[in-house]
């Protein structure tokens, strides 16, 4: 256990895109303490041009993800005492994404495909309609209740081996949310979605491999959501041929 | 380009389809090597049966439609390989493997007899 006096040996990935450099950092170690204060500190005590994101800070935002000893985390609500390998600590950006510089990537590619794969609200009524009743005990409403909980960090997409060999893969925080919404009783593009994930980027490509249900930080399942989809767009293969 | 739902269910229908050759053809192996096994007992069981032809034809259609689907995403994600070349790559080892494999089913049941 680190007291007050020991120090910390944190590398950390630096220099754009094309250029990457390792730094390393001496930084006082403490009790309690998470990545995201230990990146903090090295930017407002060493370099103060150490780039990287964070907002809430108490795991809702999904903007501080990085990878810290080889594993994509929140650095917000990883203790630093949990991770550390001896006194070193390799922080780096997320896998998968463009970095834009040193610990902040380009999250768009993420966004894009989160478009692409139909994950956004297609109503079914209008502003001035009542709202459709729903019962929160109904069977497809409690699947769709299973990934709800995803804030977008963009933490399984860069866990993901498909998608790291396959860059157009469409990945599992996106595929999870068109799982979602195919679930959900009040949205009205069933027909759209499955066909936005069952072409060349989508759900089939998924090998099943587990990543982004072992690492998801809030303990969300886009393996099995995937499973759903390529279960439920062979169901209908037929269907929609014939 | 990569694996759409087509060729997902193409590769999933030729599994299905050799799920019961496979369990069949070890079992006959199995049972036909009890006592010894020859070139001739194999091809006096073989040879002019249209029962055998159509069993081991058909397997060798699953077997390389199958192996193809399969062998494209691995190329795919282990060299970057995309395009006509993927498609290329596809059809020619779809192609090679039921040539192949056609060839041998040919040889057991149509020729000699």
């Amino acid at each position: 256990m680190p007291d007050a006096q020991a120090t910390l040996s944190v590398t950390v990935s630096r220099g754009g895109y094309d250029s990457r450099q390792r730094q390393i950092f001496a930084v006082p170690a403490h009790e309690n303490q998470t990545v995201l204060d230990v990146v903090s500190w090295i930017q407002q005590s060493l370099d103060p041009t150490l780039s990287y994101r964070f907002a809430c800070r108490v795991g809702m935002c999904g903007s501080c993800a990085m990878t810290v000893n080889g594993v994509p985390r929140w650095t917000c609500r990883t203790h630093v005492k949990k991770v550390l390998d001896g006194d070193r600590l390799e922080i780096g950006p997320l896998r998968n994404l463009p970095v834009i510089k040193d610990l902040a990537v380009d999250m768009e590619p993420f966004f894009d495909k989160w478009v692409a794969a139909e994950g956004r609200h297609h109503p079914t009524r209008g502003r001035a309609e009542p709202i459709a009743p729903i019962d929160p005990l109904d069977a497809q409403r409690q699947t769709a209740n299973a990934g709800i909980e995803c804030i977008n960090c963009s933490v399984c997409y860069a866990a993901c081996d498909t998608v790291a060999a396959n860059a157009d893969y469409l990945g599992p925080a996106a595929l999870q949310r068109a799982w979602t919404l195919l679930n959900d009783a009040k949205d009205g593009n069933r027909q759209g979605i499955l066909d936005a994930v069952s072409g060349s980027g989508g759900c089939h490509n998924c090998h099943s491999m587990g990543s982004c249900t072992a690492y998801c930080p809030n303990e969300l399942d886009p393996m099995s959501a995937i499973a759903g989809l390529k279960r439920e767009t062979a169901r209908t293969f037929f269907k929609r041929r014939g | 380009m990569m694996l759409d739902l087509r060729l997902y269910m193409l590769q999933r229908l030729s599994a299905l389809v050799m799920a019961p050759f496979v369990l069949v053809h070890l079992g006959v192996m199995i049972y036909a090597i009890q006592g010894g096994l020859s070139a001739a007992e194999i091809l006096g069981r073989t040879q002019g049966s249209l029962g055998w032809f159509l069993f081991y034809g058909l397997f060798v259609l699953a077997a390389g439609l199958h192996a193809a689907i399969g062998l494209r995403v691995i190329l795919h994600e282990w060299t970057g390989l995309c395009g006509r070349a993927l498609t290329g790559a596809t059809w020619a080892i779809g192609a090679a493997l039921i040539f192949l494999g056609g060839r041998a089913v040919l040889a057991v049941t149509w020729g000699g007899a």
